[in-house]
This record gives C-alpha cells, structure tokens and sequence, in this order.
C-alpha cells in the first residue's frame, strides 16, 4: 500500500496578538469574540507591534491581559482622551479604545462624541449588550425601552428614565468621523461581517481617515439572567429591530478598499 | 540669556516649552488663558504637540494618555478647571507616570471670580484625587520663580515619576515682571524603559492604575509612599528673610509670602526683630526647618490669601510651642503689605496666648474690616 503523506495544516490556531492567558469573562459573554476578532484583524495587518490598545472601566478592564501589544488602562469613560493623548504623541501607532455601553455612551458620552468631532485617527470598537455588566446589571444608557435590570426592575421606562443612545447613527453625523458601522455578534455570519468591520476601521486610522468605531451589539447572559443560546435569541428578536446593523458613515476612500 | 518684562502666563509657558515639554493639552479659563494662547501658537509651530481639549476632564486624561509614551506632558488650568482634573490626578498617582500641572488660582469656592487667591492649597497639597498619593507642589512669588519652578517641576517629575504642580494665583499669572528665560533645551530622543510606545521588538506591557488585589495595592501604596519619603528626605525648598534674631517670623507662600516681605522690610526699617520664611515647596512642606524656627523665634503670624489653609501645617510645625497668628484675606481680595505691618506691629505689642485657636482670634478681628453684622 502505498502512503502519501498529507501535509499537516493548521486550520485554527490562537492568533499572536492574543495572549493565553484565561479570560475572567463569564462562559458565554461576547467579549470574548470580539476580543478574538480584533486580535486576528491586528494578526492579519501586521500591526501588533505598533498598535496601543486603551481598556475602560467595565467587564473589559482588563482586556489589556488578553492582548500581546502595548496597552493602558483608563478611567470611567476617559478612553477616547487617554488615546487622543497618545495618538497625538505617538500619530504613527495604531491606537484603539475598547469600551461598554456605560463607558463609552453614558459616563464617556463627551470624550466619545468629541474625539469623533476631531477626526482624531483612532478606533473605537463599541461593545453595546444594552447593560452594565462589572457593576451587576444596572440599566445602561443602551438598554432597552421596557428591558429589566436592577436598577430599573420595572422595565425601563421611557418616561422618566430616557430613550436608548443610538451611538453609531449619533456619531456619524459628525465630520470628523470616517468609518462608523453597527455589527453584531450573535451568530457566525455576522460574526465575520464584524471581523471585516473591525479591519475597515484599523484601515480608517492607518490610512488617515478620521474617527472609526465599530459598534458589536453583544450579549450578556449573567445580568441579562437567560441562558447563553437564549441571550443570542434575545439580542436578535429584541436588540437589532432597535438597532439596525449597517453603515452609518463610510468615507468615500473606503469605498473601493476590498479586504 | 537677558531679561525681558514677561507676564507670568507667558513666561511659564515658554519656560516649559524651553525645558522640553513635548506635548500641552488644556482648556481656556481666566487667569490663565494666555498659557494655552502661548502654547497654541508655539509648540504647533514647533512641531509639537498642542490640543485644546473639550473639558479639563478630557485635557488631563489626555495628559493622562500622553504621559504614558515617556513624553513631557503638562497642563494648566484655574481653580474650577483643577476641580474637574482630580479624577485624572487620581489616576495618574496611581499609574506612576510624571506630569507637569499649573494651576492659575482664584477666588473660588464654586465658579467664585477670577481675583488671586491661594484657596486651592488644601486640595492640592492635601488631597484633590481620591486614594493615599502625595504630589510635588511648587508655589513661585515672582516671575522669575515661576520659570525656575515650571523647569523644576518637569526635572522633578520625572526623577520620581510623580505630579508635580506649580500652584501660582492670578497674581502671578497676570503681572509683568522682567525675568530671565532658560536656554533651549533639546528634545528627549530616549524614552524610559516603562513607556508604553508600541511592543516593538520587545515583551508588550501595560500601564495601568488597577491592582485588584488588594495585596498588590497596598504594596503599590508602600511603594508611593517610599518615594514619598525620598521626596521628603530630598525636595524640600524654602527662603528665609532676616530670620536669624527674628523674633516675630512671618510665614507666607507665594503672593502672599511677597507681600508680606514687603511689611517686614518696612517694620525692620521701624527697628523691628521681623523677618520671613516663605515655604517653596508646599508639599513636601519645610516641617522641620520651621520647627526649629519655632525653638528660636517668639511669635509667628501666618498670612494666607485664604481661610487658613498653609495655618495648620504650621500648628502641626510648632508643635505649640510658640503663639500663632492668622491673617488671612478670601475670595480673591489681596492683603496690601500695610494691612500685614499693621498685623506684625499688633503682635509685637500684644501678648498672644499659646492656646486658643488663631482663625477664631482672626475671624473677630477681620468681621469690622469687611463691615460683617450678625
Ligand atoms: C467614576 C466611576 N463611576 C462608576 C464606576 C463603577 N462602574 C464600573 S464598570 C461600570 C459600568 C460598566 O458598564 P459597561 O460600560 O456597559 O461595560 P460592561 O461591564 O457591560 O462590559 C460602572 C458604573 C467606576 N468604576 N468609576
């Protein structure tokens, strides 16, 4: 009998710029995909050794544990300042946040909007799971208009407790944003669509573009108090007639980058 | 390099640009707007770094951010702007990473105006941020001084990777003066070893004021506090005035310290045993050089363009040994040198008791000045 030998192929491996160090994220949270995404985009591009990543107060804080590049750590909501800090010293890195919905649209809202103002060449990848999560389970400026949590164990009502903060669609009526995309995490296919998302807006800053954020409607099973499978659904049913996945603002540069 | 008549603003503002500042993040506020214009228009053309940030609380996060590449940052901002920095302070204590801050102060509390004051030494020299962290505090009366200083404070900073402030009040930051310009000094082409610059070639590392455990925090805090004491054991700065047969000695920073040298030259010129000591370094404070003034000296009158800030640190040097006396002037008004001649020629007529609290002997004697009816 003859044998030929097949090539061992790695179909699937840890990319480099992820670390292997355990996650402390609860088993079935999309922080963990969303970390991945980034890591294999930073793989992808080469840019791991110049790329300086900024964590938030939030589940991600320490999200600087899981990345192989330079990071730090700001407070409450400060992210896009701490980064507009470095990128402005440092204009030849790659510099990006990582921030929660609490962070980033409710304590954050004004370093958010105005590093978008700016155009500051940064990249903001936007978890959005319509909660706060470190904190137990508080409403978040994202929640949805009737959805329960601990601190509004009615429902959110509108009424006296405000509309969801539609961050994608609010910054990218702004000039200086250049690439502003809603993505999702909830199934594979846009799993990838994210991943792709997340590549156009490092391209955004490399390129000089202006401001990117891609917002990834995630998940939280713990606080949500569902199941991992029954989170996805919710997210589905419940989060994207709220938020429509989609492009908000894409420069025209963009347009014909194929990637 | 000659003298030039330069407004205070100004002059700290190109000595920072002098001393190597790499990067100014700030926002406008009276009175000391004309040290962002200055930056404005000199670092861009520079080819460094200047932001007009949307907040004090984005200006100092961004410091923040900035800091953390090893560069030379500074800030500067008045009283209320401060205010909002202190949740950036907190952090940046935490993080260890050097910064540079000014702060212009005035009348205050809340929005208050935009007069000289020194209302800020409590928050800055005693707390400000929240957690256990101690910055370096620097209180010029002079422009020539608030050059100098602004150059310390960098050097000083970076040496032990901690906040260095210079703490200025309108006073300084609005009047001219003719003072002396360091030379240029060339730009830093090596960065520290904990910068975080991009994991070029080398392990990444993170820079960061989390240490969940508290085992590591309060090993973080021991840390803070060793070099806490090296600064102590090492930084302290101070000027003394016809102290060695002083038998009233006169303590007073900044403007205040100026004015009252004013009033103790006078009084000397009366015969009078008068002389001053003005603290350089607010934090670490001049303790022990005070308690020895207090074993040799008879009295001690305190004059502060606040309630009595600077007055406990003193209590806390004299250890009660000697009387104190307050003067103090609030919410932007100024002491003319007059007012504190007419204070020292009291005391040295006047017995002072040892106990007693001086702020209260000072608030009866102020009430009439300022027309207060109960
Ligand atoms: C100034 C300040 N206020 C409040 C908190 C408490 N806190 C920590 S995380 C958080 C909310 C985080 O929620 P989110 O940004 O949605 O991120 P998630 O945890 O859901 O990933 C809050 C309020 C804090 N750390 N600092």
């Amino acid at each position: 009998m003859v044998t030929t030998a097949t090539p061992v192929q790695v179909v699937y491996k840890r990319p480099a710029s992820l670390s292997d160090t355990p996650t402390h994220y609860c088993p079935g949270c999309t922080h963990g995909i969303a970390h991945r995404l980034i890591a294999e985009v930073m793989d992808e591009m080469n840019i791991r050794e110049r790329a300086i990543g900024v964590a938030p107060v939030g589940c991600s804080v320490f999200a600087y544990n899981y990345f192989t590049c330079d990071f730090v750590e700001a407070a409450h909501g400060r992210a896009p300042a701490m980064a507009t800090g470095i990128k402005r010293v440092l204009p030849d890195r790659v510099v990006f946040t990582y921030q929660g919905d609490g962070d980033m649209a409710s304590i954050g809202m004004s370093e958010i909007v105005h590093a978008a103002g700016r155009g500051e060449n940064i990249t903001v990848i936007f978890i959005n799971n319509a909660i706060y999560g470190m904190t137990g389970g508080q409403m978040a400026p994202t929640s949805l208009p009737g959805q329960k949590t601990t601190s509004s164990p009615t429902g959110r009502d509108v009424e006296s407790m405000g509309f969801p903060m539609k961050m994608a669609e609010l910054l990218s009526q702004l000039e200086g944003a250049g690439y502003v995309v809603r993505r999702s995490l909830h199934d594979p296919k846009n799993i990838r669509m994210a991943k792709k998302a997340i590549r156009l807006a490092f391209e955004t800053q490399i390129r000089g573009l202006g401001f990117s954020m891609v917002e990834l409607l995630s998940t939280c099973n713990t606080n949500w108090g569902v199941s991992v499978l029954e989170a996805m659904q919710y997210l589905k049913d419940h989060m994207l007639p709220v938020y429509p996945i989609g492009d908000y603002k894409v420069s025209p540069a963009l347009e014909n980058l194929r990637v | 390099m000659p003298k030039e008549l330069l407004k205070g603003n100004v002059a700290m503002a190109e000595a920072a640009v002098r001393a190597g500042v790499e990067a100014y993040f700030g926002y406008p506020i009276t009175p000391q707007t004309e040290l962002l214009e200055w930056m404005s228009e000199r670092l861009p053309a520079l080819g460094r770094t200047f932001l007009q940030a949307e907040s004090e609380v984005a200006a100092i996060n961004m410091l923040y951010g900035a800091a953390c590449t090893g560069a030379r940052v500074m800030t500067s901002s008045s009283s209320p702007g401060i205010s909002l920095m202190m949740e950036g302070l907190s952090y940046i204590a935490g993080t260890e990473v050097p910064v540079v801050l000014i702060d212009v102060m005035r009348g205050g509390p809340g929005l208050g105006n935009i007069a000289p004051s020194q209302g800020d030494y409590n928050q800055i020299v005693h707390g400000g941020g929240h957690g256990d962290y101690h910055p370096i505090v620097l209180a010029p009366s002079s422009i020539q001084e608030a050059i100098d200083f602004t150059v310390l404070a960098f050097d000083l900073a970076e040496k032990y990777r901690t906040i260095a402030f210079v703490i200025a009040d309108g006073n300084i930051g609005q009047m001219m003066e003719p003072a002396e310009l360091p030379p240029m000094r060339p730009l830093r082409t090596e960065y520290p070893e904990w910068a975080v610059r991009g994991a070029m070639g080398r392990e990444h590392h993170f820079l960061s004021s989390i240490y969940i455990d508290p085992k590591d925090e309060e090993v973080t805090n021991y840390r803070l506090m060793q070099v806490w004491n090296r600064i102590q054991a090492n930084e302290v700065r101070y000027r003394e005035y016809y102290i060695e047969d002083a038998e009233l000695v006169v303590v007073g920073f900044g403007t205040a310290g100026r004015i009252s040298l004013s009033a103790v030259r006078n009084a000397r010129a009366q015969g009078l045993k008068v002389g001053l000591f003005r603290p350089i370094t607010l934090s670490p404070y001049p303790f022990k050089e005070l308690e020895e003034i207090s074993q040799h000296a008879k009295k001690i009158l305190v004059v502060e363009m606040n309630s009595g800030q600077m007055l406990e640190d003193v209590q806390r040097a004299v250890k009660g040994r000697i009387p104190v006396e307050f003067y103090g002037r609030m919410g932007g008004m100024v002491p003319f040198p007059d007012e504190v001649l007419a204070e020292i020629l009291r005391i040295q007529q006047e017995e002072i008791p040892l106990d007693g609290d001086p702020r209260q002997r000072w608030m009866e004697r102020f009430a009439p000045i300022i027309n207060w009816k109960n």
